[in-house]
């Protein structure tokens, strides 16, 4: 009996989360009259806007997921290495852009770095570039930083620093040879989550009147009535493959199975 | 003058200070132990000599060079860690290698070399395998040829053989101490078990509340002992508390019977109370065991460890051990016999506190 509700349970949440994902599909291929076709996601390919929004987001994306390993595997190796009670301040403060909106993080950069700022980053384009590259890298904080500091727990910090120290390495050769290549799964995984959160990111870059997929997304659902389906689709598409790439890295792991 | 030499060295966490002045002199090529229970302050001088502590004070010199001043990766000291330490994302060959890379030695060096201590270690064979594929005493045998690769001034062993099971334990640390004599480094071995400190050290420092409190041979270590303390934690020395009777003649008072030292006793006077030590395989029960001194008692226990009969006896107020050898055709004593140990003068030692 009770595994009748079991099921039951599980069938009601399937179709709840994937009847209307197979009714956007649906939807989405049924641009040409009485028949199915990808007619809606042909045009949104061919679109130039598409092209451009969205190979300007990847590039954010990838400077994006740079600038947080370089700014994230650092700090939490330091942390745990030589500040381990900091961490849950540490830990706090990562997790804040969970709860600041991210209009109230844009407006907070736009009133700081304005054309009349002593940093006017908004006053050129490579400027509002690098700012909302910035955003991005704050929004993603709580998914690289967990995935990061997750990873260099499955080893042990201190002792591999000590080893490579006696061996001559200074804190540059630990870091790349020693640090990084031992959690790059955990790396990866924040990288991917990191390009998920940036492809689809609206807020940030519609006030900083930057070209990126979002509020493309955003202007074609207020336009169009097939192709916002067909984008909606494309946009699960890449999040999902982000996703199962995870999941593929970590298979290829050389090194021992995490400690419990 | 000599190779390694830490001079008044002190350590505090705070306020907590945990080596008080800490003096010592390692020759080059010489094996030395630190023995002492945990919390006696033996890795935290060898983490000082790493470099991974700084001394509060003193001063520690290798080769004639001040390394007080020097980070942990200028010092070329070879370190082997209790839990291994291999570098997880890199195969065997690798990990022996990364020494030699980070000092910019030549590709076709490095690989004689590596080759040499893989042969070293008798693990060629796996030089392809990651350290999650070998057994613990196969990962300390490549943590080992990886911290000697470099040709380090000194090698610093902290508990190398804790993490390993008892068979592994002897035959590895065998294999260590053939491997330093044939390449005759300075070696600093941290460890807590007797057995291992007194079956390869060329001297043993047995540390206690962070001070060296006897620093000796494995033969005056144990044969010898200085403090109670030393007595007590190298084998399983007895400790008899009596009062001297006749300190000129050597004479003892052990309950309400008399013993005689094999020396007069100094700096004490008749009815002082002493602690004598008797090493458990320095006495016999036996009909016509020889020895000029010998003490009644009664037994308490007896326990069988194959090779060894251990039996404890109630002599005054304190309960000693006294070992024998298996003797099929002697029948040992049971609780509640009296006997009478025999043993030599000479092995009643007196304890300084």
């Amino acid at each position: 009996m009770k595994k009748i509700w079991a099921w039951g349970a599980l069938l009601f949440g399937l179709l709840y989360f994937t009847l209307p994902l197979i009714g956007m599909t649906n939807f989405s291929l049924k641009m040409r009259r009485g028949e199915y076709s990808f007619d809606a996601y042909a045009k949104v390919f061919a679109d130039p806007r598409f092209q451009e929004t969205f190979s300007y987001s990847v590039l954010q994306a990838l400077f994006t997921i740079v600038f947080g390993v370089l700014l994230v595997v650092p700090t939490a190796y330091w942390v745990r290495l030589k500040l381990p009670r900091l961490r849950p301040y540490i830990e706090f403060i990562t997790l804040l852009p969970l709860v600041i909106p991210a209009i109230v993080i844009v407006f907070g950069y736009i009133r700081l770095y304005n054309t009349s700022s002593w940093l006017p980053l908004t006053g050129s384009l490579t400027g509002t570039n690098i700012l909302l590259m910035f955003g991005y890298a704050t929004l993603a904080l709580p998914y690289m930083y967990r995935a990061v500091d997750t990873g260099l727990r499955t080893i042990d910090v201190a002792t591999l620093t000590e080893a490579a120290q006696s061996l001559g390495a200074g804190w540059a050769t630990i870091l790349a040879r020693i640090i990084l290549p031992n959690v790059l799964v955990a790396v990866l995984s924040g990288a991917f989550l990191t390009f998920a959160i940036v492809i689809g990111e609206f807020t940030m870059a519609a006030l900083l009147n930057r070209p990126a997929f979002g509020p493309y997304m955003q202007l074609l659902g207020a336009n169009r009535a097939y192709e916002p389906a067909a984008l909606a689709v494309i946009a699960f598409g890449i999040t999902w493959g982000c996703l199962g790439l995870i999941q593929l890295v970590s298979r290829f792991q050389k090194s021992a199975p995490p400690k419990a | 003058m000599s190779f390694l030499s830490l001079t008044s060295i002190k350590k505090s966490f705070g306020p907590v200070q945990v080596v008080h002045d800490f003096n010592m002199d390692i020759e080059k090529g010489e094996f030395v132990s630190f023995l002492g229970p945990s919390g006696c302050g033996k890795t935290t001088v060898l983490r000082m000599i790493a470099g991974f502590e700084t001394p509060t004070s003193g001063k520690i010199v290798i080769n004639g060079r001040d390394q007080n001043s020097l980070k942990p990766n200028q010092r070329n000291i070879g370190m082997v860690f209790q839990a291994y330490a291999l570098f997880p994302n890199m195969n065997v060959q690798d990990n022996v290698a990364f020494g030699l890379k980070v000092a910019g030695v030549d590709k076709s060096e490095i690989d004689s070399r590596v080759k040499q201590m893989l042969g070293l270690i008798k693990l060629e064979h796996l030089a392809d395998r990651f350290p999650y594929q070998l057994s613990g005493g196969q990962q300390q045998r490549v943590a080992l040829a990886r911290a000697i690769a470099v040709k380090p001034q000194v090698l610093l062993l902290d508990e190398p053989l804790s993490a390993l099971d008892a068979k592994i334990r002897v035959s590895l640390r065998e294999e260590i101490r053939q491997i330093q004599q044939q390449l005759g480094i300075t070696t600093v071995f941290v460890t807590h078990d007797q057995e291992e400190a007194l079956s390869i050290s060329d001297r043993i420092v047995v540390m206690n509340a962070g001070r060296a409190d006897q620093i000796g041979t494995p033969f005056e270590i144990y044969n010898t002992p200085s403090t109670r303390f030393v007595a007590s934690f190298v084998g399983t020395l007895n400790i008899i508390e009596g009062k001297v009777a006749d300190p000129a003649a050597g004479a003892v008072t052990i309950g309400n019977q008399q013993v005689a030292l094999k020396d007069p006793i100094a700096g004490m006077k008749g009815g002082d109370s002493i602690s004598l030590a008797l090493r458990p395989e320095a006495g016999s029960i036996a009909e016509g065991a020889k020895g000029d001194t010998a003490l009644a008692g009664e037994v308490v226990s007896t326990s069988f460890l194959g090779s060894v009969i251990r039996t404890r006896l109630r002599v005054g107020g304190d309960v000693i051990s006294f070992d024998m050898f298996n003797n099929p055709g002697v029948t040992p004593p049971v609780s509640g016999d009296n006997v009478t140990l025999r043993f030599a003068a000479k092995d009643l030692l007196v304890i300084r506190e």
